[in-house]
């Protein structure tokens, strides 16, 4: 359904270019729920919209539902559905009067528009707000018109872009229940990004990590994690991150020390068994511990070892210092 | 091309007539224009006619002089900001949920141009029509004709105006650029001044502004000169304008929405 090869974007910015996608290479299958993760400034959402042709590419190339990107764009539009981030309505329009128009413009005949502005309506809990205007929406109500937006025409493949940004937690669920349901029942292939660890975990049958305009892992989620052989051991040390280091470094059995906020994680064979005398040496060393965790590795462990930072702590770093326009 | 023209027009239209006060605003600021500019300007030509000079003004009564500038203003007064309301479409995310459709561009952007000329040509049949009541005299024709040009400097002022929208993207940057755009237009089309009185130079550059052509050939019409040759030129100025405005416009929407 997707090919990419080499795919790169470069923006110009005051303090120089910036390269917000570095050449990225990577294929997506019909059928297929794939999750870009990755923090803000990662560069999943520039990949999402080259390939959605919001973006002219400055390098590589791409097939998008059989169509050549660079060649064929208005081919490309015809084929897919794309949910932007930050919202796609006017305020002063009708739930239904926007619906029609995307419709419209996608060339959906009127009575089939009709019938398929119903079963969107139906199904991401709208029915009955057909005449509200947007503005007079909840957030959610309004994120969920911006996906019946992108579904419409019954795209084949279907680009999300952070698509429960502002859900609450019933929604969410819902709308995870929508997502499956498109691709077991519709056929559809997606193309998600996220930077919520939970969303690319349950929804996505392949995950590709992205940071700092690159794809540095991919795999299931299951394989993904399975990288890290062992358990997580997080030791809670307040202002000692440093001296916890270095004492659980000089351990034998020890693996991929990192150091989030006032903890020290590290990765051991067998949590039950290898956090007690981790817990001894840093007592022993005069370290005060305020809390200790055994965990199974998460996609954030996955990312911590790859990056050596995590996915929380690169999301703030990150947003600060987004330089380009549309470079996340 | 033409489908995407009117499903962006339809959807324009919907969403201006729900704001009432934009309708209010649209249908007042013609009234608004007579109702300040008449007071002031009617008894200026008159005076000077009356010592056997027009001052610098073209011939014909004040209503013949003022209203088909007045109606030149409105059509480019009108249709300059609209750029505005593309930044805000923008900011909204509206734009690039129509950019990812198969729509064309040029549609996309003469659905929005297409509003706000029938907008434009209502405030000036409107504005004409309050005229006639208030005592001016025109032949149909000459009415006609000046409404026409009016809606060709719409066509080309909104849709350059979407352009430096669309390229822009900030409010802060469009707004001065219009009013940098905008003052010299103004003066050097002989809308409200003379440009008889001017000298050469200024005279030099006005007869280069397309617009000076165009509000002299709304003078002539409105005279009921039909066969002159200022009207010929009048409406050539437009014809170019609107086609000009529409080209690059659609340039920098097709390279702007990739």
């Amino acid at each position: 359904m997707i090919a990419v090869d080499q795919l790169r974007r470069t923006f110009q910015s005051k303090t120089g270019p910036v390269e917000a996608v570095r050449g990225v290479s990577f294929a997506v299958a019909a059928g297929e729920i794939v999750g870009f993760l990755g923090p803000n400034g990662a560069g999943k959402t520039t990949t999402q919209r080259m390939l959605s042709t919001l973006l002219t590419p400055t390098g590589g190339n791409a097939t998008v539902a059989g169509c050549d990107l660079r060649k064929d764009p208005v081919g490309v539009r015809r084929k897919i559905g794309y949910v932007p981030q930050g919202g796609s309505t006017n305020p002063l329009a009708s739930i239904v009067e926007e619906l029609r128009t995307q419709a419209a413009l996608h060339r959906v005949p009127r009575a089939d528009a009709e019938a398929r502005i119903d079963e969107l309506l139906l199904s991401l809990d709208l029915q009955g707000l057909g005449a509200r205007l947007t503005q007079t929406l909840s957030g959610s109500q309004r994120r969920r018109l911006d996906i019946a937006l992108g579904l419409i025409h019954r795209p084949k493949l279907i680009f999300l872009d952070e698509p429960s940004t502002g859900l609450d937690p019933h929604s969410r669920a819902n709308l995870w229940n929508h997502i499956r349901h498109l691709r077991d029942h519709d056929g559809a292939t997606i193309v998600l990004t996220t930077h919520y660890l939970d969303e690319a975990d349950a929804l996505s049958d392949r995950i590709l990590i992205m940071d700092h305009g690159q794809i540095v892992a991919e795999g299931s989620p299951q394989q993904l994690k399975r990288r890290i052989s062992g358990d997580v051991v997080t030791f809670d040390v307040k202002d000692h991150q440093d001296a916890a280091k270095a004492v659980l470094g000089a351990l034998a059995g020890v693996r991929d020390l990192s150091i989030v906020d006032s903890t020290v994680r590290a990765v051991v064979d067998q949590g039950s068994v290898d956090a007690l005398p981790l817990m001894r040496a840093l007592d022993a060393a005069g370290i005060p511990v305020a809390a200790m965790k055994v965990t199974q590795p998460s996609l954030d462990d996955v990312f911590l070892t790859l990056t050596g930072r995590s996915l929380r702590d690169s999301d703030t770093a990150a947003s600060s210092a987004a330089a380009a326009p549309g470079a996340n | 091309m033409l489908h995407d023209t009117l499903t962006t027009f339809r959807y324009q239209m919907r969403l201006l007539l729900r704001e009432p006060i934009w309708i209010a605003i649209a249908l007042f600021q013609p009234l608004l224009y007579l109702a300040l500019f008449a007071p002031l300007l009617k008894p200026l030509v008159e005076a000077q006619a009356a010592q056997g000079a027009q001052g610098g003004f073209p011939t014909g009564d004040a209503w013949q002089i003022f209203v088909p500038g007045l109606l030149i203003q409105l059509g480019i007064f009108g249709s300059m900001f609209v750029g505005f309301s593309l930044i805000a479409e923008i900011r909204s995310g509206v734009i690039e949920r129509m950019r990812v459709t198969p729509a064309s561009r040029l549609g996309l952007l003469l659905g929005r141009v297409m509003r706000d000329t029938v907008v434009l040509l209502l405030q000036a049949s409107l504005l004409t029509g309050v005229a006639v009541i208030f005592g001016l005299r025109v032949p149909v024709t000459g009415a006609l004709i000046t409404i026409v040009i009016v809606g060709l400097l719409g066509v080309s002022l909104s849709a350059l105006s979407y352009a430096a929208g669309m390229w822009l993207k900030s409010e802060d940057a469009l707004a001065p650029l219009l009013n940098m755009v905008s003052v010299p237009v103004l003066l050097l089309s002989g809308i409200l001044l003379p440009m008889t009185l001017a000298p050469k130079w200024l005279r030099t550059l006005s007869a280069a502004n397309p617009f000076r052509h165009v509000v002299d050939a709304a003078r002539v019409a409105f005279l009921g000169n039909t066969g002159d040759e200022a009207l010929l030129w009048g409406l050539l100025s437009a014809v170019l304008l609107a086609v000009g405005g529409v080209v690059v416009a659609n340039r920098v929407f097709q390279r702007e929405s990739a």
